[in-house]
């Protein structure tokens, strides 16, 4: 639902990073556990960049998976659907997130 | 000849450099798009690097074309949000205001557990509101009269309808607000379980409202939103004998993806329970309850 916001600010660093240069594509991070949909933040930035000169580039979005370390036995667990914050090893719940939490421009490809 | 200008606020235009009329002010704003109030000092340029080198670190499969030029950016898209957020809360610790960022689905009770929040702390904290709706001023107009300050919000007018409140949306509101009269401001966001997780406002504590009308699974359903808060008040207590609703379990959803997350059962109607509520934010505020 907030895909368009997130696609503008998308769009703020790569005018920043690429200038008036045209960009082919843009790469992303985006953590299983954000609440970002892939497909609705395309679909905003196709709509966010008709007519400009962003127009014709695509998002590439790498997911990046949900993990928690376990802080009393060390078990790192991948998380399901669910993101259950509790240790798969021992059933502990100190744990930290290590990943899953991305949501960053980690590239911009630009057109020949 | 006209050009394309970037603006630092991601915002483009076009115009004609010898109009003897262009002072090349560009912190002037066209854009309709809330991109028009990120705060004007954006965080330091990105990681700018023509290496790869992360790319082969981190095992990079992506294919592309090595003719292309590929610039690595490293920025976390919530950087923008992230730094007005920080600049709301230095305003807010510069006028000795705390604020708390209080979410919830719709119809979970927000308005109702402010009002009696309003009518607890009268003559004793002096509160500011800000009201986040996407629509109407009907929420604020059920607040007046209890002794606050009130900023409207409202997304549809100019911010797009969002769903959410955004840290330069709040800092917008802040402007309507004398932070030299307030000690406490709560934040109420537009009612909604995804978006308003996903920003910080500037606030110093996040609360929840989860109404026990809306299901025991919701923890699991909206994991981020419950994951975000520091403590979720268990609303509509006073139903509780006459649904299936059950307590334990909902509790332990909440303990699930928040092991660290306070719980406080109120019935905003009744009363039962929102001393404990008005007991937290006291202590949020450092001050014994008087």
């Amino acid at each position: 639902m907030h895909e368009l916001s997130l696609a503008r600010s998308i769009e703020a660093i790569v005018w920043r990073v690429a200038g008036e240069r045209a960009v082919s594509v843009v790469e992303l991070d985006v953590g299983e556990l954000r609440q970002v949909v892939p497909e609705t933040l395309e679909a905003c930035w196709g709509m966010l960049c008709a007519g400009t000169p962003l127009s014709g580039s695509r998002l590439e979005v790498r997911r990046i998976p949900g993990v928690i370390h376990c802080l009393e036995c060390g078990t790192e667990t991948r998380l399901g659907s669910a993101p259950i914050l509790r240790c798969n090893s021992c059933a502990k719940q100190s744990v930290e997130i290590v990943s899953g939490e991305e949501f960053m421009v980690t590239a911009v490809q630009l057109e020949e | 000849m006209g050009r394309f200008h970037r603006h630092d606020d991601g915002t483009v235009h076009e115009h004609d450099h010898d109009d003897p009329g262009h002072d090349h002010d560009h912190d002037h704003h066209h854009h309709p798009s809330h991109a028009d109030h990120w705060p004007p000092h954006l965080p330091d340029e990105p990681l700018l690097s023509e290496d790869e080198s992360r790319s082969e670190q981190i095992g990079d499969h992506r294919g592309y074309s090595t003719g292309r030029e590929r610039i690595e950016v490293l920025e976390r898209i919530f950087d923008e949000n992230d730094a007005a957020a920080q600049a709301n809360r230095e305003l807010l610790d510069a006028a000795g205001v705390k604020a708390v960022n209080l979410m919830s689905s719709p119809g979970a009770g927000k308005t109702m557990l402010l009002a009696r929040t309003l009518a607890a702390l009268k003559g004793k904290v002096r509160c500011g509101i800000i009201e986040g709706d996407i629509e109407t001023a009907l929420d604020a107009d059920r607040l007046r009269g209890l002794g606050a300050q009130i900023s409207l919000l409202n997304t549809g007018d100019g911010f797009g309808g969002e769903c959410h409140l955004d840290a330069p949306m709040v800092a917008r509101a802040l402007e309507g607000l004398d932070l030299s009269t307030i000690d406490l401001l709560l934040i109420e966001n537009v009612g909604n379980l995804v978006c308003p997780a996903e920003f910080d406002v500037g606030a110093h504590r996040r609360a929840m409202i989860a109404s026990v009308t809306e299901g025991e699974d919701k923890p699991l359903k909206y994991p981020v939103m419950f994951r975000s808060v520091d403590v979720v008040v268990v609303n509509k207590v006073d139903l509780l004998p006459y649904l299936d609703f059950d307590i334990d379990l909902f509790l332990n959803n909440v303990h699930s993806v928040n092991p660290r997350a306070g719980i406080i059962e109120t019935s905003a109607k009744t009363a039962e329970g929102v001393g404990e509520w008005i007991a937290w934010l006291y202590q949020l505020l450092g001050i014994q309850p008087t």
